[in-house]
Protein backbone atom coordinates (compact mmCIF):
# COMPACT_ATOMS: atom_id res chain seq x y z
CA UNK A 1 0.00 0.00 0.00
CA UNK A 2 1.20 3.50 -0.81
CA UNK A 3 1.69 6.10 1.85
CA UNK A 4 0.18 9.56 1.66
CA UNK A 5 1.27 13.02 2.69
CA UNK A 6 -1.30 14.24 5.18
CA UNK A 7 -1.76 17.89 6.07
CA UNK A 8 -3.42 18.95 9.34
CA UNK A 9 -4.43 22.62 9.29
CA UNK A 10 -5.05 22.95 13.04
CA UNK A 11 -1.52 21.84 13.87
CA UNK A 12 0.24 24.19 11.43
CA UNK A 13 1.91 27.19 13.07
CA UNK A 14 2.98 28.81 9.80
CA UNK A 15 6.70 28.47 10.52
CA UNK A 16 7.47 27.78 6.80
CA UNK A 17 10.17 25.22 7.67
CA UNK A 18 8.52 22.80 5.23
CA UNK A 19 8.75 25.31 2.36
CA UNK A 20 12.43 25.92 3.06
CA UNK A 21 13.29 22.22 3.15
CA UNK A 22 11.14 21.49 0.11
CA UNK A 23 12.91 24.10 -1.99
CA UNK A 24 16.27 22.88 -0.69
CA UNK A 25 15.37 19.37 -1.80
CA UNK A 26 14.05 20.52 -5.17
CA UNK A 27 16.57 23.17 -6.26
CA UNK A 28 19.28 23.14 -3.58
CA UNK A 29 18.37 26.56 -2.21
CA UNK A 30 16.32 27.74 0.77
CA UNK A 31 13.80 29.67 -1.30
CA UNK A 32 10.08 29.35 -0.51
CA UNK A 33 9.26 30.57 -4.03
CA UNK A 34 10.70 27.29 -5.34
CA UNK A 35 8.81 25.13 -2.85
CA UNK A 36 6.02 22.86 -4.05
CA UNK A 37 4.64 22.75 -0.49
CA UNK A 38 2.88 26.02 0.22
CA UNK A 39 1.61 27.57 3.43
CA UNK A 40 -1.30 29.95 2.87
CA UNK A 41 -1.71 32.41 5.74
CA UNK A 42 -4.74 34.60 6.26
CA UNK A 43 -6.63 36.43 8.97
CA UNK A 44 -3.38 38.09 9.98
CA UNK A 45 -1.56 34.79 10.30
CA UNK A 46 -4.18 33.27 12.59
CA UNK A 47 -4.88 30.53 10.06
CA UNK A 48 -2.15 28.63 8.25
CA UNK A 49 -3.09 26.11 5.58
CA UNK A 50 -0.39 23.78 4.27
CA UNK A 51 -1.12 22.48 0.79
CA UNK A 52 0.51 20.54 -1.97
CA UNK A 53 -0.43 17.91 -4.54
CA UNK A 54 -2.60 15.12 -3.11
CA UNK A 55 -1.46 12.69 -5.86
CA UNK A 56 -5.04 12.14 -7.02
CA UNK A 57 -5.79 8.77 -8.55
CA UNK A 58 -6.57 9.81 -12.13
CA UNK A 59 -4.74 13.08 -12.00
CA UNK A 60 -6.04 15.92 -14.17
CA UNK A 61 -2.48 17.08 -14.84
CA UNK A 62 -1.43 13.64 -16.02
CA UNK A 63 -4.49 13.07 -18.21
CA UNK A 64 -4.27 16.46 -19.90
CA UNK A 65 -0.51 16.50 -20.58
CA UNK A 66 -0.04 16.45 -24.37
CA UNK A 67 3.38 14.76 -24.29
CA UNK A 68 3.12 12.24 -21.42
CA UNK A 69 5.55 14.17 -19.26
CA UNK A 70 3.70 13.18 -16.08
CA UNK A 71 3.85 9.54 -15.03
CA UNK A 72 3.17 7.49 -11.92
CA UNK A 73 6.11 6.36 -9.79
CA UNK A 74 5.07 2.77 -9.05
CA UNK A 75 6.84 2.60 -5.69
CA UNK A 76 5.28 5.74 -4.17
CA UNK A 77 2.22 6.36 -6.36
CA UNK A 78 3.43 9.93 -6.89
CA UNK A 79 2.69 11.65 -10.18
CA UNK A 80 6.10 12.83 -11.31
CA UNK A 81 7.06 15.39 -13.96
CA UNK A 82 9.90 14.55 -16.31
CA UNK A 83 11.79 17.79 -16.86
CA UNK A 84 13.27 16.30 -20.04
CA UNK A 85 9.87 15.57 -21.57
CA UNK A 86 7.83 18.59 -20.36
CA UNK A 87 7.64 21.24 -23.11
CA UNK A 88 6.39 23.94 -20.73
CA UNK A 89 2.95 24.38 -22.34
CA UNK A 90 1.36 24.93 -18.87
CA UNK A 91 -1.96 23.30 -19.73
CA UNK A 92 -1.66 21.14 -16.58
CA UNK A 93 -1.38 24.31 -14.46
CA UNK A 94 -4.91 25.35 -15.42
CA UNK A 95 -6.32 21.82 -15.48
CA UNK A 96 -5.38 21.02 -11.86
CA UNK A 97 -8.29 22.37 -9.76
CA UNK A 98 -6.04 22.53 -6.68
CA UNK A 99 -3.44 24.82 -8.26
CA UNK A 100 -0.87 22.23 -7.16
CA UNK A 101 1.23 22.07 -10.33
CA UNK A 102 3.00 25.23 -11.38
CA UNK A 103 5.27 26.61 -14.05
CA UNK A 104 8.82 27.58 -13.15
CA UNK A 105 10.08 30.21 -15.61
CA UNK A 106 13.71 29.58 -14.58
CA UNK A 107 13.67 25.95 -15.69
CA UNK A 108 10.96 26.32 -18.37
CA UNK A 109 9.04 23.30 -17.06
CA UNK A 110 6.32 22.63 -14.50
CA UNK A 111 6.99 21.44 -10.95
CA UNK A 112 4.90 19.56 -8.43
CA UNK A 113 5.27 17.39 -5.32
CA UNK A 114 6.87 14.01 -6.03
CA UNK A 115 6.91 12.87 -2.37
CA UNK A 116 10.74 13.09 -2.56
CA UNK A 117 10.82 9.49 -3.74
CA UNK A 118 9.14 8.28 -0.53
CA UNK A 119 10.94 10.38 2.09
CA UNK A 120 9.21 13.77 1.98
CA UNK A 121 11.56 16.44 3.31
CA UNK A 122 8.68 18.71 4.35
CA UNK A 123 7.48 16.07 6.81
CA UNK A 124 10.97 15.76 8.26
CA UNK A 125 11.13 19.54 8.65
CA UNK A 126 7.72 19.97 10.28
CA UNK A 127 8.15 20.60 14.04
CA UNK A 128 4.49 19.81 14.80
CA UNK A 129 2.10 17.13 13.56
CA UNK A 130 0.83 19.32 10.73
CA UNK A 131 2.57 17.17 8.13
CA UNK A 132 2.79 13.40 8.27
CA UNK A 133 3.52 10.61 5.82
CA UNK A 134 1.17 7.79 6.68
CA UNK A 135 -0.51 4.68 5.28
CA UNK A 136 -3.43 5.47 2.98
CA UNK A 137 -5.94 3.73 5.28
CA UNK A 138 -5.23 5.97 8.28
CA UNK A 139 -7.86 8.37 9.62
CA UNK A 140 -5.72 11.39 8.81
CA UNK A 141 -5.72 10.42 5.17
CA UNK A 142 -9.51 10.07 5.13
CA UNK A 143 -9.89 13.51 6.56
CA UNK A 144 -7.55 15.06 4.03
CA UNK A 145 -9.29 13.28 1.20
CA UNK A 146 -12.58 14.81 2.32
CA UNK A 147 -10.93 18.20 2.25
CA UNK A 148 -9.47 17.58 -1.19
CA UNK A 149 -12.81 16.35 -2.51
CA UNK A 150 -14.58 19.42 -1.22
CA UNK A 151 -11.98 21.60 -2.82
CA UNK A 152 -12.36 19.95 -6.17
CA UNK A 153 -16.06 19.16 -5.94
CA UNK A 154 -15.19 15.97 -7.77
CA UNK A 155 -13.16 12.95 -6.84
CA UNK A 156 -11.34 12.37 -10.08
CA UNK A 157 -11.34 13.64 -13.64
CA UNK A 158 -14.85 12.92 -14.79
CA UNK A 159 -15.12 9.43 -16.23
CA UNK B 1 -16.56 -5.47 -29.48
CA UNK B 2 -14.70 -3.40 -32.08
CA UNK B 3 -14.23 0.27 -31.26
CA UNK B 4 -13.05 2.41 -34.17
CA UNK B 5 -11.70 5.91 -33.61
CA UNK B 6 -11.40 8.29 -36.55
CA UNK B 7 -8.44 10.45 -35.55
CA UNK B 8 -5.20 10.09 -33.60
CA UNK B 9 -4.95 13.34 -31.66
CA UNK B 10 -5.31 13.94 -27.90
CA UNK B 11 -9.07 13.19 -27.76
CA UNK B 12 -8.59 10.01 -29.79
CA UNK B 13 -5.68 8.72 -27.69
CA UNK B 14 -7.40 9.60 -24.38
CA UNK B 15 -10.47 7.68 -25.56
CA UNK B 16 -8.50 4.70 -26.86
CA UNK B 17 -6.55 4.27 -23.63
CA UNK B 18 -9.68 4.63 -21.51
CA UNK B 19 -11.54 2.10 -23.68
CA UNK B 20 -8.66 -0.29 -23.14
CA UNK B 21 -8.90 0.22 -19.34
CA UNK B 22 -12.68 -0.25 -19.29
CA UNK B 23 -13.07 -3.06 -21.82
CA UNK B 24 -9.91 -5.15 -21.79
CA UNK B 25 -11.01 -7.74 -24.34
CA UNK B 26 -12.18 -5.32 -26.99
CA UNK B 27 -10.53 -4.45 -30.27
CA UNK B 28 -9.54 -0.76 -30.58
CA UNK B 29 -8.53 0.72 -33.95
CA UNK B 30 -7.31 4.31 -34.41
CA UNK B 31 -7.29 5.82 -37.90
CA UNK B 32 -4.80 8.71 -38.20
CA UNK B 33 -4.23 10.82 -41.28
CA UNK B 34 -0.71 11.99 -40.37
CA UNK B 35 2.39 10.09 -41.43
CA UNK B 36 4.11 10.43 -38.04
CA UNK B 37 3.26 8.63 -34.80
CA UNK B 38 0.42 10.50 -33.03
CA UNK B 39 1.75 13.91 -32.04
CA UNK B 40 0.58 16.98 -30.19
CA UNK B 41 -0.10 20.22 -32.02
CA UNK B 42 0.31 21.92 -28.65
CA UNK B 43 3.96 20.90 -28.66
CA UNK B 44 4.69 22.30 -32.15
CA UNK B 45 5.57 25.80 -30.88
CA UNK B 46 8.28 24.21 -28.73
CA UNK B 47 9.53 22.25 -31.73
CA UNK B 48 9.69 25.59 -33.59
CA UNK B 49 11.80 27.18 -30.85
CA UNK B 50 14.08 24.14 -30.78
CA UNK B 51 13.18 23.25 -27.19
CA UNK B 52 12.16 19.74 -28.24
CA UNK B 53 12.93 17.46 -31.18
CA UNK B 54 10.24 16.04 -33.46
CA UNK B 55 10.01 13.02 -31.14
CA UNK B 56 9.39 15.45 -28.28
CA UNK B 57 6.04 16.37 -29.85
CA UNK B 58 4.74 12.78 -29.81
CA UNK B 59 1.74 12.13 -27.59
CA UNK B 60 3.30 9.00 -26.10
CA UNK B 61 6.93 8.34 -25.32
CA UNK B 62 7.68 4.82 -26.43
CA UNK B 63 7.44 3.56 -29.99
CA UNK B 64 5.62 0.40 -28.94
CA UNK B 65 3.18 2.17 -26.60
CA UNK B 66 0.17 1.51 -28.83
CA UNK B 67 1.09 -2.08 -29.52
CA UNK B 68 1.70 -2.70 -25.81
CA UNK B 69 -1.76 -1.37 -25.01
CA UNK B 70 -3.39 -3.41 -27.73
CA UNK B 71 -4.29 -0.33 -29.77
CA UNK B 72 -4.15 -0.76 -33.53
CA UNK B 73 -2.95 2.29 -35.48
CA UNK B 74 -4.10 2.53 -39.10
CA UNK B 75 -2.61 5.23 -41.34
CA UNK B 76 -5.36 6.64 -43.48
CA UNK B 77 -8.03 9.26 -43.83
CA UNK B 78 -11.71 8.60 -43.25
CA UNK B 79 -13.71 9.86 -46.25
CA UNK B 80 -17.17 8.54 -45.41
CA UNK B 81 -19.21 7.19 -42.50
CA UNK B 82 -22.17 4.86 -42.93
CA UNK B 83 -24.06 4.62 -39.64
CA UNK B 84 -26.54 2.12 -41.08
CA UNK B 85 -24.03 -0.55 -42.08
CA UNK B 86 -21.66 0.49 -39.22
CA UNK B 87 -18.66 1.08 -41.48
CA UNK B 88 -16.20 3.84 -42.35
CA UNK B 89 -14.48 4.21 -45.73
CA UNK B 90 -10.87 5.32 -46.04
CA UNK B 91 -9.34 7.39 -48.83
CA UNK B 92 -7.82 4.25 -50.41
CA UNK B 93 -11.27 2.62 -50.62
CA UNK B 94 -10.71 0.32 -47.64
CA UNK B 95 -13.80 -0.24 -45.47
CA UNK B 96 -13.54 -0.78 -41.72
CA UNK B 97 -16.54 -2.09 -39.79
CA UNK B 98 -17.23 -0.90 -36.27
CA UNK B 99 -19.52 -1.76 -33.38
CA UNK B 100 -19.01 1.71 -31.90
CA UNK B 101 -17.38 4.63 -33.63
CA UNK B 102 -15.74 7.75 -32.20
CA UNK B 103 -15.27 10.75 -34.48
CA UNK B 104 -12.20 12.61 -33.21
CA UNK B 105 -11.02 14.14 -36.44
CA UNK B 106 -9.95 17.42 -34.85
CA UNK B 107 -9.77 20.77 -36.51
CA UNK B 108 -8.17 22.31 -39.57
CA UNK B 109 -6.92 25.82 -40.24
CA UNK B 110 -9.24 28.41 -41.75
CA UNK B 111 -7.72 29.82 -44.93
CA UNK B 112 -8.73 33.46 -45.40
CA UNK B 113 -10.35 34.12 -48.79
CA UNK B 114 -7.68 36.47 -50.13
CA UNK B 115 -5.56 36.24 -53.24
CA UNK B 116 -1.95 35.08 -53.08
CA UNK B 117 -2.46 32.42 -50.41
CA UNK B 118 -1.01 29.76 -52.74
CA UNK B 119 2.49 31.28 -52.89
CA UNK B 120 5.01 28.82 -51.40
CA UNK B 121 6.28 31.59 -49.12
CA UNK B 122 2.86 31.70 -47.46
CA UNK B 123 2.74 29.06 -44.75
CA UNK B 124 0.23 27.61 -42.31
CA UNK B 125 1.35 26.34 -38.93
CA UNK B 126 -0.74 23.23 -38.33
CA UNK B 127 1.06 20.02 -39.23
CA UNK B 128 4.54 18.93 -38.20
CA UNK B 129 5.61 19.43 -41.83
CA UNK B 130 4.44 23.07 -41.65
CA UNK B 131 6.64 23.61 -38.61
CA UNK B 132 9.61 22.09 -40.45
CA UNK B 133 8.98 24.40 -43.42
CA UNK B 134 8.72 27.44 -41.15
CA UNK B 135 12.09 26.61 -39.60
CA UNK B 136 13.58 26.70 -43.13
CA UNK B 137 11.89 30.00 -44.01
CA UNK B 138 12.56 31.85 -40.75
CA UNK B 139 16.11 33.03 -41.40
CA UNK B 140 17.62 35.70 -39.14
CA UNK B 141 16.80 39.15 -40.53
CA UNK B 142 13.92 37.85 -42.66
CA UNK B 143 10.75 39.94 -42.72
CA UNK B 144 7.74 37.96 -41.58
CA UNK B 145 4.10 38.93 -41.50
CA UNK B 146 1.89 36.81 -39.30
CA UNK B 147 -1.77 36.99 -40.21
CA UNK B 148 -3.85 36.37 -37.11
CA UNK B 149 -3.11 36.82 -33.40
CA UNK B 150 -5.25 34.06 -31.93
CA UNK B 151 -4.20 31.19 -29.66
CA UNK B 152 -1.80 29.60 -32.11
CA UNK B 153 -0.45 32.89 -33.41
CA UNK B 154 0.40 34.16 -29.96
CA UNK B 155 2.27 31.01 -28.97
CA UNK B 156 4.33 30.75 -32.17
CA UNK B 157 5.28 34.44 -32.00
CA UNK B 158 8.17 33.46 -29.76
CA UNK B 159 9.79 31.22 -32.34
CA UNK B 160 9.95 34.10 -34.83
CA UNK B 161 11.50 36.45 -32.31
CA UNK B 162 14.02 33.83 -31.16
CA UNK B 163 14.98 33.31 -34.80
CA UNK B 164 15.66 37.05 -35.08
CA UNK B 165 12.98 37.54 -37.70
CA UNK B 166 11.48 41.03 -38.08
CA UNK B 167 7.88 40.32 -37.25
CA UNK B 168 4.66 42.16 -38.04
CA UNK B 169 1.37 40.76 -36.72
CA UNK B 170 -1.97 41.59 -38.35
CA UNK B 171 -5.15 40.82 -36.40
CA UNK B 172 -8.63 41.58 -37.74
CA UNK B 173 -10.15 41.64 -34.25
CA UNK B 174 -10.08 44.71 -32.01
CA UNK B 175 -7.19 43.27 -29.93
CA UNK B 176 -4.86 40.29 -29.67
CA UNK B 177 -6.58 36.95 -28.82
CA UNK B 178 -10.02 38.61 -28.81
CA UNK B 179 -11.79 35.31 -28.12
CA UNK B 180 -9.83 34.75 -24.92
CA UNK B 181 -8.84 38.14 -23.51
CA UNK B 182 -10.80 41.29 -22.71
CA UNK B 183 -9.77 44.78 -23.77
CA UNK B 184 -7.29 45.54 -20.99
CA UNK B 185 -5.70 42.08 -21.04
CA UNK B 186 -5.40 42.11 -24.84
CA UNK B 187 -3.95 45.63 -24.68
CA UNK B 188 -1.28 44.56 -22.19
CA UNK B 189 -0.34 41.63 -24.41
CA UNK B 190 -0.02 43.97 -27.39
CA UNK B 191 2.18 46.48 -25.56
CA UNK B 192 4.31 43.57 -24.27
CA UNK B 193 4.84 42.29 -27.82
CA UNK B 194 5.63 45.79 -29.05
CA UNK B 195 8.19 46.20 -26.26
CA UNK B 196 9.90 43.07 -27.64
CA UNK B 197 10.18 44.61 -31.11
CA UNK B 198 7.07 43.12 -32.74
CA UNK B 199 4.88 45.41 -34.85
CA UNK B 200 1.19 44.77 -34.13
CA UNK B 201 -1.76 45.93 -36.26
CA UNK B 202 -5.22 45.24 -34.87
CA UNK B 203 -8.65 46.02 -36.36
CA UNK B 204 -7.44 45.46 -39.87
CA UNK B 205 -7.73 42.64 -42.38
CA UNK B 206 -5.41 41.47 -45.09
CA UNK B 207 -6.89 42.38 -48.49
CA UNK B 208 -4.40 40.56 -50.71
CA UNK B 209 -0.95 39.02 -50.78
CA UNK B 210 0.94 40.11 -53.89
CA UNK B 211 3.90 38.09 -55.07
CA UNK B 212 7.03 39.38 -56.74
CA UNK B 213 10.14 37.24 -57.27
CA UNK B 214 11.96 39.16 -54.50
CA UNK B 215 9.28 39.56 -51.90
CA UNK B 216 5.66 39.29 -50.87
CA UNK B 217 3.55 42.37 -50.31
CA UNK B 218 0.83 42.03 -47.74
CA UNK B 219 -1.84 44.60 -48.56
CA UNK B 220 -3.95 45.63 -45.58
CA UNK B 221 -7.50 46.93 -45.72
CA UNK B 222 -6.18 50.20 -44.30
CA UNK B 223 -4.12 50.58 -47.48
CA UNK B 224 -0.82 49.95 -45.76
CA UNK B 225 1.54 47.52 -47.49
CA UNK B 226 3.82 45.27 -45.40
CA UNK B 227 6.73 43.81 -47.40
CA UNK B 228 7.61 40.27 -46.35
CA UNK B 229 9.93 37.37 -47.13
CA UNK B 230 7.51 34.96 -45.49
CA UNK B 231 3.88 35.10 -44.44
CA UNK B 232 2.47 32.84 -41.77
CA UNK B 233 -1.27 32.35 -41.63
CA UNK B 234 -2.84 31.58 -38.26
CA UNK B 235 -6.37 32.86 -38.62
CA UNK B 236 -8.09 30.25 -36.51
CA UNK B 237 -9.35 26.74 -36.93
CA UNK B 238 -12.64 25.01 -37.65
CA UNK B 239 -13.82 21.44 -37.05
CA UNK B 240 -12.69 18.98 -39.73
CA UNK B 241 -15.97 17.57 -41.02
CA UNK B 242 -15.89 17.26 -44.82
CA UNK B 243 -16.18 13.44 -44.65
CA UNK B 244 -19.66 13.81 -43.10
CA UNK B 245 -21.16 15.38 -46.22
CA UNK B 246 -24.25 13.42 -47.21
CA UNK B 247 -24.16 11.50 -43.95
CA UNK B 248 -27.14 11.73 -41.61
CA UNK B 249 -25.22 13.02 -38.57
CA UNK B 250 -26.26 16.40 -37.12
CA UNK B 251 -23.67 19.11 -37.61
CA UNK B 252 -23.93 22.71 -36.42
CA UNK B 253 -20.64 24.52 -35.65
CA UNK B 254 -19.20 21.07 -35.00
CA UNK B 255 -20.62 17.58 -34.63
CA UNK B 256 -23.51 17.96 -32.20
CA UNK B 257 -23.27 15.56 -29.24
CA UNK B 258 -25.51 14.92 -26.24
CA UNK B 259 -24.47 14.62 -22.60
CA UNK B 260 -23.07 11.15 -23.38
CA UNK B 261 -20.98 12.47 -26.28
CA UNK B 262 -23.21 10.56 -28.67
CA UNK B 263 -24.07 12.08 -32.05
CA UNK B 264 -27.54 12.02 -33.60
CA UNK B 265 -26.78 8.44 -34.71
CA UNK B 266 -26.64 5.52 -32.27
CA UNK B 267 -23.20 3.95 -31.78
CA UNK B 268 -21.51 7.04 -33.22
CA UNK B 269 -19.82 9.40 -30.75
CA UNK B 270 -17.69 12.51 -31.22
CA UNK B 271 -14.97 14.14 -29.11
CA UNK B 272 -12.39 16.91 -29.17
CA UNK B 273 -11.97 19.81 -31.58
CA UNK B 274 -14.54 18.45 -34.07
CA UNK B 275 -17.26 18.08 -31.43
CA UNK B 276 -19.82 20.59 -30.24
CA UNK B 277 -20.32 19.43 -26.67
CA UNK B 278 -21.84 20.78 -23.50
CA UNK B 279 -20.28 23.93 -22.09
CA UNK B 280 -20.12 24.08 -18.30
CA UNK B 281 -20.56 27.87 -18.13
CA UNK B 282 -23.53 28.33 -20.44
CA UNK B 283 -25.32 24.97 -20.36
CA UNK B 284 -25.39 25.29 -24.16
CA UNK B 285 -23.15 23.42 -26.58
CA UNK B 286 -19.92 24.86 -27.97
CA UNK B 287 -16.76 23.97 -29.86
CA UNK B 288 -13.90 24.77 -27.48
CA UNK B 289 -11.00 23.33 -29.45
CA UNK B 290 -8.70 23.24 -26.41
CA UNK B 291 -6.68 20.39 -24.93
CA UNK B 292 -8.47 20.04 -21.55
CA UNK B 293 -11.85 19.77 -23.29
CA UNK B 294 -10.45 17.32 -25.85
CA UNK B 295 -9.06 14.91 -23.25
CA UNK B 296 -12.22 15.12 -21.12
CA UNK B 297 -14.38 14.52 -24.19
CA UNK B 298 -12.25 11.51 -25.08
CA UNK B 299 -12.55 9.95 -21.64
CA UNK B 300 -16.27 10.65 -21.26
CA UNK B 301 -17.02 9.32 -24.75
CA UNK B 302 -15.01 6.17 -24.01
CA UNK B 303 -16.85 5.61 -20.73
CA UNK B 304 -20.22 5.89 -22.48
CA UNK B 305 -19.14 3.74 -25.42
CA UNK B 306 -17.98 0.98 -23.08
CA UNK B 307 -20.70 1.46 -20.47
CA UNK B 308 -23.95 1.80 -22.42
CA UNK B 309 -24.38 5.56 -21.98
CA UNK B 310 -24.27 5.52 -18.19
CA UNK B 311 -22.06 8.57 -17.63
CA UNK B 312 -23.74 11.90 -18.38
CA UNK B 313 -21.29 14.78 -18.72
CA UNK B 314 -21.86 18.09 -16.99
CA UNK B 315 -19.91 19.93 -19.66
CA UNK B 316 -16.39 21.28 -20.03
CA UNK B 317 -15.10 24.51 -18.62
CA UNK B 318 -13.45 26.49 -21.38
CA UNK B 319 -9.93 27.43 -20.36
CA UNK B 320 -6.80 28.67 -22.03
CA UNK B 321 -3.27 29.57 -21.12
CA UNK B 322 -0.76 31.26 -23.41
CA UNK B 323 2.86 32.18 -22.97
CA UNK B 324 3.72 34.92 -25.43
CA UNK B 325 7.40 35.90 -25.28
CA UNK B 326 7.35 35.21 -21.54
CA UNK B 327 4.07 36.93 -20.69
CA UNK B 328 1.55 34.39 -19.39
CA UNK B 329 -2.13 35.10 -20.05
CA UNK B 330 -5.03 32.89 -19.13
CA UNK B 331 -8.80 32.72 -19.29
CA UNK B 332 -11.46 30.59 -17.64
CA UNK B 333 -15.17 30.14 -18.20
CA UNK B 334 -17.39 33.20 -18.48
CA UNK B 335 -14.49 35.69 -18.50
CA UNK B 336 -16.68 38.24 -20.28
CA UNK B 337 -19.12 38.16 -17.37
CA UNK B 338 -22.75 37.10 -17.04
CA UNK B 339 -26.01 39.05 -16.98
CA UNK B 340 -26.62 40.56 -13.56
CA UNK B 341 -23.11 39.55 -12.47
CA UNK B 342 -20.43 41.37 -10.57
CA UNK B 343 -16.69 41.72 -11.06
CA UNK B 344 -13.37 42.51 -9.43
CA UNK B 345 -10.36 43.93 -11.24
CA UNK B 346 -6.69 44.72 -10.67
CA UNK B 347 -4.85 46.53 -13.48
CA UNK B 348 -1.15 47.28 -13.27
CA UNK B 349 -0.01 48.23 -16.78
CA UNK B 350 3.50 49.20 -15.66
CA UNK B 351 4.17 45.58 -14.68
CA UNK B 352 1.99 44.04 -17.38
CA UNK B 353 -0.20 42.51 -14.69
CA UNK B 354 -3.95 42.18 -14.69
CA UNK B 355 -6.60 40.11 -12.96
CA UNK B 356 -10.30 40.22 -13.76
CA UNK B 357 -12.73 38.05 -11.84
CA UNK B 358 -16.37 37.58 -12.80
CA UNK B 359 -19.01 36.55 -10.27
CA UNK B 360 -22.62 35.49 -10.31
CA UNK B 361 -23.91 36.29 -6.82
CA UNK B 362 -21.03 35.02 -4.65
CA UNK B 363 -19.82 32.31 -7.04
CA UNK B 364 -16.82 32.78 -9.32
CA UNK B 365 -17.83 32.10 -12.94
CA UNK B 366 -14.92 33.36 -15.04
CA UNK B 367 -11.50 35.01 -15.03
CA UNK B 368 -8.78 36.62 -17.12
CA UNK B 369 -5.24 37.08 -15.91
CA UNK B 370 -2.07 38.57 -17.34
CA UNK B 371 1.41 38.30 -15.88
CA UNK B 372 0.74 35.57 -13.30
CA UNK B 373 1.67 31.93 -13.51
CA UNK B 374 1.31 30.56 -9.97
CA UNK B 375 -1.61 28.51 -8.64
CA UNK B 376 -3.83 29.41 -11.61
CA UNK B 377 -5.56 26.04 -11.23
CA UNK B 378 -7.43 27.30 -8.15
CA UNK B 379 -9.49 29.39 -10.57
CA UNK B 380 -10.76 26.17 -12.11
CA UNK B 381 -11.40 24.72 -8.65
CA UNK B 382 -13.44 27.74 -7.54
CA UNK B 383 -15.41 27.98 -10.79
CA UNK B 384 -16.16 24.31 -11.29
CA UNK B 385 -17.18 23.54 -7.71
CA UNK B 386 -19.44 26.63 -7.73
CA UNK B 387 -18.51 26.94 -4.07
CA UNK B 388 -20.11 30.03 -2.47
CA UNK B 389 -17.39 32.56 -1.65
CA UNK B 390 -19.31 34.23 1.20
CA UNK B 391 -17.15 36.91 2.87
CA UNK B 392 -14.26 35.99 0.57
CA UNK B 393 -16.02 37.67 -2.34
CA UNK B 394 -15.63 41.07 -0.64
CA UNK B 395 -12.01 40.31 0.13
CA UNK B 396 -11.44 39.42 -3.54
CA UNK B 397 -13.11 42.65 -4.63
CA UNK B 398 -10.60 44.52 -2.47
CA UNK B 399 -7.67 42.38 -3.53
CA UNK B 400 -8.32 40.25 -6.65
CA UNK B 401 -4.87 38.68 -6.53
CA UNK B 402 -5.59 37.05 -3.15
CA UNK B 403 -7.04 34.04 -4.94
CA UNK B 404 -5.14 31.32 -3.13
CA UNK B 405 -6.18 32.79 0.24
CA UNK B 406 -9.80 32.79 -0.94
CA UNK B 407 -9.54 29.25 -2.26
CA UNK B 408 -8.10 27.91 1.00
CA UNK B 409 -10.40 30.12 3.07
CA UNK B 410 -13.66 28.94 1.51
CA UNK B 411 -12.56 25.32 1.64
CA UNK B 412 -11.57 25.54 5.29
CA UNK B 413 -14.88 27.24 6.08
CA UNK B 414 -16.77 24.51 4.20
CA UNK B 415 -14.88 21.83 6.12
CA UNK B 416 -15.64 23.45 9.50
CA UNK B 417 -19.32 23.68 8.62
CA UNK B 418 -19.50 20.28 6.96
Amino acid sequence: MHKALVMEVDACTGCHQCELMCSYGKVGAFNPAKSVMDITQYDGGAINVPSTCTQCQEAWCMVVCPVQAITVNPSTGAKEVSAEVCVGCKVCTIACPFGAINYDPDSGVVTKCDLCGGEPMCVEACPTTALAYVAEDSTGYDKMLRSATLAAGLDAPRA
Amino acid sequence: MHYVIAGAGPAAIAAAEHLRELDGDSEVTLIGAQAQPPYSRMALPYFLTGKVSEEGTYLRRSEDHYENHGLKLVHGEVTAVDPISHAVTLIDGQKINYDKLLLATGAEPIIPPVSGMDDPRVQQCWHLEDAQRIIELAKPGARAVQVGAGFIGCIILESWVLREVNLTVVEMGPRMVPRMLGEKAGGLLQSWCESKGVTVHTNTQVKAIESTPDELQVVLESGEICPADVVIVSTGVKPRLHYLEGCDIDVDLGIVVDAHMQTSQPDVYAAGDCAQGLDFSTGETAVHAVQPTATEHGRVAAANMAGANNLPYKGSLNMNILDTLGLVTCSFGAWEGVAGGDSAEMYNPDNHQYVNLQFKDDVLVGANSVGYHEHLGVLRGLIETQIPLGEWKDRLKENPIGLVDAYQGVNQAALQNG
